[in-house]
């Protein structure tokens, strides 16, 4: 079975976008071409990791988001804020702060994500006994189990079908003030996501039919708000805060978060898109020994380096550590670390985080019919001896190899590549006019105005 | 049908795989069942490793057809005295050296037997050895 139905977070504004391909070339789905001159989306190869965003040298590429107005409408708007959000800020700024200026910009209640972990760990460990086929391969990263769904496949198996901590914990706010005797339609759960995965995985739930968050906060606009309100001076009012959170529960969304933990099997934590394609690679080839657990994040530094995070990724995590440490201290171990009520809960939680299973969405067939696929395979082998192998993109398509299957697939023309059209133009096949309008249609007009160089380059024209 | 065919050198083991990642990708692009590809390129990883650790050159030809897959490996080494002591979990003649490297557990041709459809092994000592195996694309 296939899943058909994609949503993306990211939008690529044609207004904006001046066609220069720095996206496509990133992408490591190669989801990206250029046409008319602008940057265009192949939805079925998305995984929303966001290395377009990263790239874009002009902001093209906008997330779609909740705004904070939206919170207005429920009586009760509950924030999730993960641990990286505080690493964002400087020193000087105390946690507490951060948390009481969501209070100050309307929620009624505020959560870290990760107040759940320990419960969750618990979960893991007896989930992590079951025969299943190994390694397991956590579901943290929405972008992880989306590329394992369309480039690899053969490794859903694989993946550890549980919820995350963040849904937990909406489970749990929720749950609260529903036991209070508030109406469910008055609640409304806003999590501030650091990357575009996430907001995706809320939008359209990959593994479950509804998500339990009801919208999105990106994490640099809330900084931006956050931030503010804590320089012009945090209403004095402090609510009750939350219990310290355990070492575990804010080092869980960075680099080693989950397999630190479980020090009783061979775990492996890989971050970064590219070193986790290479990796799943060799996963699938088997050539593994002995690795249980296998911890794969799309972004380098994990969540720290999420799309939406404005502060730089090695500081934060060094932030998040350093107040792990000081969690560890012994004033805050008298403390009760673990929310207790998350186990009094277990039977509600439980009941409420079923995973739906996880469906592939082959993007690297060729066609559903062998046959089919056999002979385009052969057109693309023919086609790929006769293009350059530079992968200059000039085509408007990432690479040769994509280029040539754009073409058996009627997505491309092979007149597009400028090696071919030299050729031609040599053999009188093509007239050099025709080439041009051939690349006004990849690059736009613009671009390729015959007069837009006459001021500046007098000479040689 | 679709051929291909690659070399492999003995003791080569940093590039032992590389037959199996092109294959996958080929499986994938005809759209092969999942489960399919990957004991393919078990059985096929396991073969090559097989002929870097104990010959001393190898090929193999890759036959893809509409309804399956043909693997046939030919290597100059030397060779198995016993194919059926060979076929058995755990026996491994690999040396000290090879199995300082992580291989030859001796799991080698058990596990291209569980893995594949067909299979058929023929050795002769000092000469060589010559492993095919087959697998449908539709389970039978």
């Amino acid at each position: 079975m296939e899943q058909h139905y994609f949503n993306h977070a990211l939008t690529f504004r044609k207004d904006i976008c001046i066609g220069c391909s720095h996206c496509m070339t990133a992408c490591p789905t190669e989801a990206i071409r250029v046409k008319n001159g602008k940057a265009k989306l192949i939805d079925e190869r998305c995984v929303d990791c966001g290395e377009c965003y990263r790239v874009c040298p002009v902001g093209a590429i906008t997330v779609d988001q909740n705004s904070l107005e939206e919170i207005s409408n429920y009586e009760y708007p509950i924030a999730l804020v993960p641990s990286v959000f505080s690493g964002q800020f400087p020193d000087n700024i105390t946690h507490a702060e951060i948390i009481q200026s969501f209070y100050d910009l309307g929620f009624s209640e505020v959560y870290e994500v990760e107040h759940s972990v320990d419960f969750v760990v618990e979960e893991y460990e007896k989930y992590l006994q079951k025969e299943h086929a190994r390694p397991f391969i956590s579901t943290f990263c929405p972008s992880v189990v989306r590329l394992i769904q369309v480039k690899f496949p053969t490794l859903i198996p694989n993946l550890l079908l549980h919820k995350a901590p963040l849904d937990y914990t909406a489970l749990y706010a929720r749950k609260k003030l529903l036991d209070q005797g508030v109406e469910p339609d008055k609640i409304g759960v806003f999590y501030v996501t650091p990357c575009a995965a996430k907001i995706v995985a809320i939008k359209s739930p990959v593994g479950e039919e509804k998500s339990t968050i009801d919208g999105a906060l990106n994490m640099n606009y809330m900084f931006n708000k956050s931030f503010r309100i804590i320089k012009n001076g945090i209403s004095s009012k402090n609510k009750p805060t939350k219990k310290p959170l355990s070492k575990q529960s804010i080092c869980w969304s960075l680099t080693t978060g989950e397999s630190s933990i479980f020090s009783n099997i061979r775990s492996l934590a890989i971050d970064e898109i590219s070193n986790v394609l290479e990796f799943l690679e060799k996963v699938e080839n088997d050539e593994l020994d002995g690795i249980d657990f296998l911890e794969l994040r799309a972004c380098d530094e994990s969540c720290a380096g999420g799309i939406l995070c404005q502060g730089n990724r090695f500081l934060t995590a060094e932030k998040l550590r350093k107040r792990a440490t000081y969690c560890e201290t012994v004033e805050h171990k008298n403390k009760p670390k673990t929310e207790k009520e998350f186990f009094e809960m277990i039977d509600y939680l439980r009941e409420n985080s079923e995973v739906q299973p996880i469906l592939a969405r082959p993007i690297m067939k060729l066609d559903d019919n062998v046959v089919e696929a056999m002979s385009k395979m052969k057109r693309m082998y023919e086609i790929t001896n006769v293009l350059p192998q530079v992968d200059c993109g000039i085509c408007g398509t990432p690479s040769c190899q994509s280029f040539a299957e754009d073409i058996v697939q009627g997505r491309a023309d092979i007149k597009q590549c400028v090696f071919v059209q030299r050729i031609l133009e040599q053999n009188e096949k093509l007239l050099a006019v025709d080439s041009a309008n051939i690349m006004k249609d990849i690059w736009g007009h613009k671009k390729l105005n015959k007069n837009s160089l006459r001021d500046e380059l007098k000479d040689i024209m | 049908m679709m051929e291909f065919s690659f070399e492999i050198n003995g003791g080569d083991f940093s590039n032992a795989g590389m037959i199996s990642s092109l294959v996958k990708k080929t499986l994938k692009q005809l759209n092969i069942d999942g489960m399919i590809i990957r004991r393919t390129v078990v059985a096929l990883y396991e073969a090559e490793v097989n002929i870097v650790a104990h010959a001393y050159s190898g090929v193999v030809n890759v036959n893809i057809f509409p309804d399956k897959i043909k693997i046939k490996l030919t290597d100059k080494g030397t060779g198995i005295a016993d194919i059926d002591l060979a076929m058995q979990q755990g026996y491994s003649t690999a040396s000290p050296a090879v199995r300082e490297m992580g291989f030859g557990a001796g799991m080698g041709l058990p596990n291209i037997k569980n893995n594949t459809d067909e299979l058929n092994l023929e050795s002769t000592v000092g000469v060589g050895t010559m492993l095919e195996f087959t697998n449908f694309f539709e389970p039978k």
